[in-house]
């Protein structure tokens, strides 16, 4: 126990180690603020978003963005302002254009196409099925053919 | 039998292909949505004097670099004798724009590396390198005489890019101005 609690206060402090707290009117424009930081990516660690991210340039957006949000700015706004100066890259959710639409599509069409072959090799490794009507034509045929074979013999002795 | 492997053949070579093409890319290299925008209106103290202003007005009427830099920024030291031996040439008047940086240090190392800039902003909250775009240092930008951007070049500058793009690029914005 007496070991834990020096390590949970290290936990603690390293969390927001960096940046002076933000303040919000409620839980729900904290939430927003969450959301809008975790939609832009930050440029220069380029794998983190904006709310991950403790490069200065995060910070300094994140300031911006709590900015006008105070503003009464609306999310459309605050992407508008970041997508505006710094293009469409900074969003994990590029809009859809003709230029993102391979990026958009891609997997689902690659996804069809697969299946699509998929679905050729697997009819092609299936054995043919023979009807049932064939198989019943035959048959008789035989049971005829074998029937017509043993009566002359009877027939032909005296 | 040859057909049946010529269709998957073909895929995986054009599937090659591009990822060759995107391997080449640099994601680092982010296009700016401002070319061909007007430089964003702003005003700022300049460093050599505090009182005095700088603001997007400077760039009108000739064709200028303004290059983003700090005392702090080891690149920067790299691409500085190029741009000292650029603005000893008289080629294109260069603007500084001292990103996030302290006064007395940014002075001191102009003083030390040399001073290539007409002027310099100073920009220390970095408020006005968001409103341009910048996500590093140094970042440099080639804005035309109505005060449009024309071209942005990330990282810092060498001869290569200075001569095949940059150099021309400025010949042709001034001829066109004529």
């Amino acid at each position: 126990m007496m070991r834990i609690v020096p390590l949970a206060w290290l936990f603690a402090l390293g969390v927001h180690a960096a940046d002076a707290p933000f303040a919000f009117k409620d839980g729900a424009q904290e939430e927003r603020f969450r959301r809008l930081a975790s939609e832009l990516r930050c440029l220069v660690c380029q794998n983190q978003s904006l709310e991950d991210s403790n490069a200065p340039l995060a910070q300094d957006l994140r300031k911006e963005v709590h900015e006008q949000m105070q503003k009464g700015a609306s999310d459309r706004e605050i992407i508008g302002f970041v997508t505006a100066r710094y293009g469409d890259f900074v969003l994990y959710r590029p809009p859809v254009k003709t230029t993102t639409f391979l990026l958009w599509a891609g997997p689902g069409l690659l996804l069809l196409a697969g299946g699509a072959f998929a679905w050729r090799v697997v009819k092609r490794q299936q054995p043919v099925n023979r009807s049932s009507e064939a198989d019943s034509d035959t048959a008789r045929r035989a049971a005829e053919l074998l029937a017509s074979a043993r009566a002359p013999a009877r027939g032909k002795r005296s | 039998m040859r057909a049946r492997f010529v269709v998957p053949l073909v895929l995986f070579v054009a599937l090659v292909g591009l990822f060759a093409a995107g391997l080449k890319l640099d994601p680092k290299l982010v296009p700016s949505p401002l070319i061909d925008q007007p430089a964003p209106r702003f005003t700022l103290p300049k460093l050599s004097d505090s009182q005095a202003s700088f603001t997007q007005e400077e760039f009108r009427g000739k064709v200028s670099l303004l290059n983003v830099w700090a005392s702090w920024c080891v690149s920067c030291r790299i691409e500085h004798p190029l741009l000292v031996e650029l603005a000893q040439s008289g080629r294109v008047p260069i603007y500084g724009l001292n990103y996030k940086d302290g006064a007395e240090d940014a002075k001191r190392w102009l003083a030390y590396y040399g001073d290539p800039y007409r002027s310099s902003a100073h920009d220390a909250q970095g408020r006005v390198g968001i409103e341009f775009g910048v996500y590093g240092v140094p970042e440099t930008f080639l804005i035309d005489g109505e005060g449009r951007i024309r071209y942005k070049h990330i990282g810092p500058l060498d001869k290569r890019i200075l001569d095949e793009k940059i150099l021309p690029l400025i010949a042709d914005l001034e001829a066109r101005r004529s």
